[in-house]
């Protein structure tokens, strides 16, 4: 799918896609961290129809939950882009060491270098979990970092 | 400390006033700009409610309300948006130049003015009210059109040429022979220059020496900075205005944006102030004589805007009702033209009546006219226009 970047000097910026079902979608992103999503009609292709207004904070809820699914996957594309850094997950077995404690006493992080930036929970995500999250059995860690770090992390996981 | 009651009183009514009438601008999609010039006329002398009290502190609001007006059209402008303005608009930005500033050259000199009155209403009757035009745009959910772009790239455009033509207009302003004039100009665009260098090679490292998480320590900062940059070049006969918008285009990227937002409600507060005192300025008895002329201006620069709206609309493609609603979106001039006229008009006598009445009605017809360009029907039409079924 192609998104089209529009700049709107001084407000900010435009994007907009064609859905599979043929409707041309807009989302006015302002500077001022607002965001507003238009629909075109066919009647006049030029115009756009205001459907939903958001400020950043509703911006991101909706984000969250339209995305979060797919925050495993971005994850994965970065790590593409930046050599010797890869993604892994490690998931926690039920009844291991760490079901039921913080994530903050696997000390994952001092101890490989690798870090935990999502923890996935069923449907659920947690984007940026901190040190006081805590785990539970069938969690799926992903983890960012070397290949060494990943690997040492899943050792401490697995206890 | 004595509590100066007659001062608060007028104060606080005026400011109460421009409130009630501001909300019943916001109501209808206006301008409220138009308004406070009314009741600036109102208050001030040879108007139905004179405060004298008040007049001081207006006085120095005002002066203060140029300041922070120009220091954030300076913190808007950012030379990647210019750039990517400029691949594709530079023939609208020529359109729009030499169509609006010509009626008013003509104008002036047909009103018998010399040579910087003439540049002075030619100025005035070019830029368009980025701040109108922008807020109509977002109160008319027209952000998302397809005609947008081209508006906004105009005004980017404008901004553009304000940043070489105030300080120019300023040191021409302040007088003295020609070869001292030429010498400032010199300076004066030199100055522009620098601050474009400085933006855009180290703006950065100023961004840092004025950041701070703080709100209140940024708002200080940056305040501080432009009120003595502004001080510095009213003493050597540029303009304060013209010093604080250099500041502003020296500050950039995330420093930037974070300033435009802690001094906005501030901006906002002073430019009615600086509105009002515009209107306070001007005598009710010396609108009259002028008004023909400046029906006649508001006439022919309401189409010759229209024009160049539709012709950059043309540019991005734009279909027929489209081109409308960008033609009619830059009618409105406002701030700008003011603030033109605050550099030079204790110098003409008729160019404050003749201008303040010119903004006074390209700011009610420029929303008024944008509000009547072709749009769709209204929610009631949806199901009409073809769109794909909701379930």
């Amino acid at each position: 799918m192609d998104v089209t970047e529009v700049l709107l000097p001084g407000v900010g910026l435009r994007y907009e896609f064609t859905s599979r079902r043929g409707e041309r979608v807009g989302v006015v992103a302002r500077r001022t961290g607002e965001f507003e999503l238009v629909v075109y009609g066919a009647e006049d292709p030029d115009e756009g129809r205001s459907v939903l207004q958001l400020d950043s904070e509703e911006a991101d809820a909706v984000a969250e939950i339209l995305g979060a699914p797919r925050i495993a996957e971005r994850f994965a594309d970065l790590t593409k882009e930046v050599p010797g850094l890869v993604a892994g997950q490690v998931e926690v077995l039920p009844g291991s060491a760490y079901d039921g404690r913080p994530l903050g006493d696997t000390r994952a992080r001092s101890r490989t270098g690798a870090s935990v930036v999502a923890v996935v929970r069923g449907e659920e995500v947690i984007a940026s979990p901190t040190p006081r999250d805590v785990l539970a059995g069938g969690d799926v860690l992903v983890v960012i970092g070397t290949h060494e770090g990943i690997a040492g992390v899943e050792q401490i996981i697995r206890g | 400390m004595r509590t100066p009651v007659a001062l608060l009183l007028e104060l606080g009514v005026i400011l109460a006033a421009l409130s009630v009438l501001g909300t019943l601008a916001r109501r209808f999609t206006l301008s409220p700009i138009a308004l406070y010039l009314l009741t600036g006329l109102a208050v001030g002398e040879g108007g139905i409610a004179p405060v004298p009290a008040a007049g001081e502190f207006v006085e120095t609001g005002a002066a203060i309300g140029v300041i922070l007006l120009l220091l954030v059209l300076g913190l808007e402008f950012s030379l990647a948006e210019f750039a990517v303005s400029m691949r594709r608009h530079v023939p609208s930005a020529l359109v729009d130049a030499v169509l609006n500033a010509a009626p008013g050259a003509v104008a002036g000199w047909l009103l018998g003015m010399d040579g910087i009155g003439i540049l002075a209403l030619a100025g005035a009757t070019y830029i368009s009210s980025s701040g109108i035009v922008a807020r109509l745009l977002s109160d008319l959910h027209r952000l998302g059109n397809r005609e947008t772009p081209a508006v906004l790239s105009v005004l980017v455009m404008e901004d553009c040429a304000m940043a070489a033509y105030l300080p120019v207009l300023a040191v021409l302003a302040s007088g003295g022979v020609w070869w001292q004039a030429i010498l400032g100009v010199l300076a004066a665009v030199g100055a522009v220059l620098a601050a474009f260098t400085v933006s855009y090679r180290w703006g950065h490292h100023l961004g840092r020496l004025v950041a701070h998480p703080d709100d209140e320590q940024l708002l200080l900062r940056v305040l501080g900075l432009a009120l003595v940059v502004a001080a510095l070049a009213e003493f050597v006969h540029a303009s304060a205005a013209v010093g604080a918008f250099l500041v502003g285009l020296t500050l950039t990227g995330e420093t930037a944006t974070r300033t435009r937002a802690v001094l906005s409600p501030l901006r906002d507060l002073f430019a009615a102030v600086f509105f009002l005192a515009i209107g306070l300025s001007v005598d009710p008895a010396d609108l009259l004589p002028v008004l023909p002329a400046a029906l006649a201006l508001a006439a022919v620069t309401l189409v010759t805007k229209v024009l160049t709206g539709r012709y950059a609309a043309s540019r991005d493609g734009v279909g027929r009702r489209g081109k409308w609603r960008a033609g009619t979106a830059l009618i409105a001039r406002g701030e700008f033209s003011l603030v033109i006229v605050g550099l030079v008009g204790t110098l003409h006598d008729t160019l404050g009546p003749l201008v303040t009445s010119y903004v006074f009605i390209l700011a009610i017809a420029g929303p008024v006219l944008t509000r009547l360009a072709p749009s769709r029907p209204g929610p009631g039409a949806d199901a009409r226009d073809g769109g794909p079924p909701a379930s």
